[in-house]
């Protein structure tokens, strides 16, 4: 048995069945982190000694009949502005580069709960800002799939990681498409949940309205089970929102007959590269074949979205990032004059640019004689993009479309230009506006190798219709487009170059 | 570019990001901005006559509990993490003159 090409599910499985054990597990996806890792750069950090320290507490606790769910004794890496106790918690940023969490995540309690060992902390865009990876202070990590693109961000070190199978799954971040778009660009399943499903607490703010945690996985049933475990009501996150139900795995059934799927016009034409618009349209055709009802329609409003987005998600992050001013943690310059001084040497020397222009934004926008035009504004066309989804939500089950214009791009090609950078969140952005349930499935590779995503968007708490659309498109594909990246020693025993 | 942002306001942005910036990061900031501000004022093409800003897409209302401490004593972890301290304080330079 190859113990890394099983998905999260199978591995749980396996150990349930004492066919594997967690520390098999631990030692094939740290044997693994060490070939690959010269070259994708996925981790900030790894904690090698306390994943076989969980992988034998969680043995004994399966062995005891007290952890009997389906991904218990499984190894995850977690995002790194999502904290544990007592664990780096980077950020990405050299402000952070010091600072261990006296307290522990609600959603890394809830995996813990469910047996889950954690075997490190992943690498992102400074503060979630970007859409590279490359604004990460711990350097850039590479796109498994050909390593002179970039993985996409922010949650890039998360999705490469699972598709160089430095892990079984993964957590990451979405504020505008942080999970999805990296997944698209990696070939793995993401999730970005409807707002207040999974809860903030412990995760590290950027756009406190807009953030979701959410689960970035090898296959379907496996992004399933993730969220059912990482999902909850928290009473430390006053925006948690209490569901009726939890039970996502219950919407892994074989079956479209009668779904009605929209496809936006406005997302199909201009800006969209044509290989990725044929895959999505090829998708859309296997969903159909298997009963779906496909149209195509106008959704409207869909270039206000990124500047919308930016001054929201900059104002919330100027108000956010306040809080680093080198008194009570992390990064403090060496040498300042006093204490006003000491806080701006202090945030200028731990901030990376990318991080700087987006503080800045926000703290005009948010200024004195800009509020209204600016923010205020921003907010009213917030409120029109949530009116559009939902005219379009009363004839469709699900939305879809492309999850990015293109696939990933090279590496150091997209920071020189940061509104081209931007643009590239044109069909993400407004699902964290509206607050939607998302997901970024692979449908496909373009001439050079690289992944294809689709984007499937449904109405709020609607994350089972996503669910049982993407589900059916893998049983129908059989999987064939999530096959993981082909690099390291199968690689060069291919003679494959990559 | 239709937006000019002058040396006194992007002064008064680094004022209220307490941010310092060297002559070369301004004049990158400035035009950044410029730039950014031009594509957000695309959004006066929306008409948002008597639409009402939305904040949060569910209604959100506070969220009480009874006053009563349920976390245990962190002191010695977050000190731990300050940059200086001083005995069971966080240090920082004189405040007051």
């Amino acid at each position: 048995m190859d113990i890394l090409s099983l998905t999260a599910l199978q591995l749980g499985k396996a150990i349930k069945e004492r066919e594997a054990s967690a520390a098999d597990a631990v030692r094939a996806v740290l044997d693994r982190v060490k070939e690959v890792e010269p070259e994708v750069n996925s981790y900030v950090t790894l904690d090698e000694e306390g994943a076989f320290q969980q992988a034998e507490e969680v043995q004994r606790l399966i062995e005891a009949g007290e952890f009997t769910g389906p991904l218990a004794g499984v190894p995850v890496a977690v995002k790194d502005n999502i904290c544990i106790e007592g664990q780096l918690t980077t950020c990405g940023s050299r402000i952070l580069s010091n600072f261990k969490p006296v307290y522990t995540a609600e959603a890394v309690l809830n995996l813990k709960k469910a047996g889950a060992v954690v075997i490190g902390k992943t690498n992102m865009d400074e503060f979630a800002m970007g859409s590279t990876t490359e604004t990460s202070y711990y350097g850039s990590t590479k796109n498994p799939h050909n390593l002179n693109h970039v993985p996409g961000g922010s949650s890039g070190g998360s999705c490469a990681a699972v598709a160089a199978r430095e892990c079984y799954y993964a957590l990451g971040s979405d504020t505008g498409g942080s999970i999805r778009q990296p997944s698209s660009f990696c070939g793995v399943v993401g999730l970005k949940p409807t707002y207040g499903t999974v809860s903030r607490y412990g995760l590290v703010a950027y756009g406190s309205s807009l953030d979701q945690i959410g689960p970035v996985a090898k296959d379907v049933p496996d992004c399933a089970a993730i969220l059912e475990i990482i999902s909850s009501h928290d009473t430390k996150d006053s925006t948690s929102v209490k569901r009726k139900n939890y039970h996502f795995t219950e919407a892994l059934t074989e079956d479209v007959k009668g779904l009605k799927i929209g496809i936006p016009r406005d997302y199909m034409g201009k800006g969209l590269d044509k290989e990725v618009e044929e895959a999505v349209r090829k998708a859309a055709k296997v969903l159909e074949e298997n009963g779906a009802i496909v149209e195509e329609f106008d959704l409207s409003l869909v270039q206000y979205a990124i500047p919308a987005y930016y001054v929201i998600a900059s104002a919330e992050a100027s108000s956010n990032l306040e809080r680093f001013d080198g008194v009570k943690y992390g990064y403090r310059t060496a040498d300042y004059r006093d204490l006003h001084n000491m806080y701006k040497k202090t945030r200028s020397e731990g901030f990376g640019a990318e991080v700087k222009r987006r503080i800045m934004l926000g703290s005009f926008v948010l200024s004195s004689g800009y509020y209204d035009a600016y923010y205020l504004k921003a907010l009213r066309t917030k409120a029109l993009i949530k009116q559009a989804f939902d005219r379009a939500f009363e004839k469709y089950d699900v939305i879809l479309g492309p999850t990015a214009p293109s696939t990933a791009p090279e590496l150091g090609k997209s920071l020189t230009d940061p509104m081209k950078m931007y643009l590239g969140d044109i069909y993400t952005v407004a699902v964290n506006l509206a607050g939607l349930p998302a997901m970024s499935v692979p449908v496909g590779k373009d001439s050079r190798g690289l992944p294809i995503g689709i984007q499937l968007i449904g109405n709020s708490f609607q994350e089972k219709t996503l669910l049982r659309a993407a589900y059916m498109y893998e049983c129908a594909t059989e999987k064939w487009h999530e096959t993981s990246a082909n690099i390291g020693k199968e690689a060069q025993e291919n003679g494959k170059t990559i | 570019m239709k937006n000019k942002i002058t040396d006194e306001v992007i002064d008064y942005v680094g004022i209220l990001a307490k941010l310092e910036l060297s002559p070369a990061e301004k004049e990158a900031a400035k035009s950044d901005m410029e730039k950014m501000l031009d594509y957000i004022d695309t959004l006066n093409e929306l008409d948002t006559e008597g639409i009402t800003p939305m904040s949060h897409v569910f209604p959100v209302n506070n969220v009480f509990r009874e006053d009563i401490v349920t976390n245990g004593n962190n002191r010695e972890a977050i000190l731990s993490n300050a940059p200086l301290r001083k005995d069971d304080s966080f240090e920082v330079p004189k405040t007051i003159g």
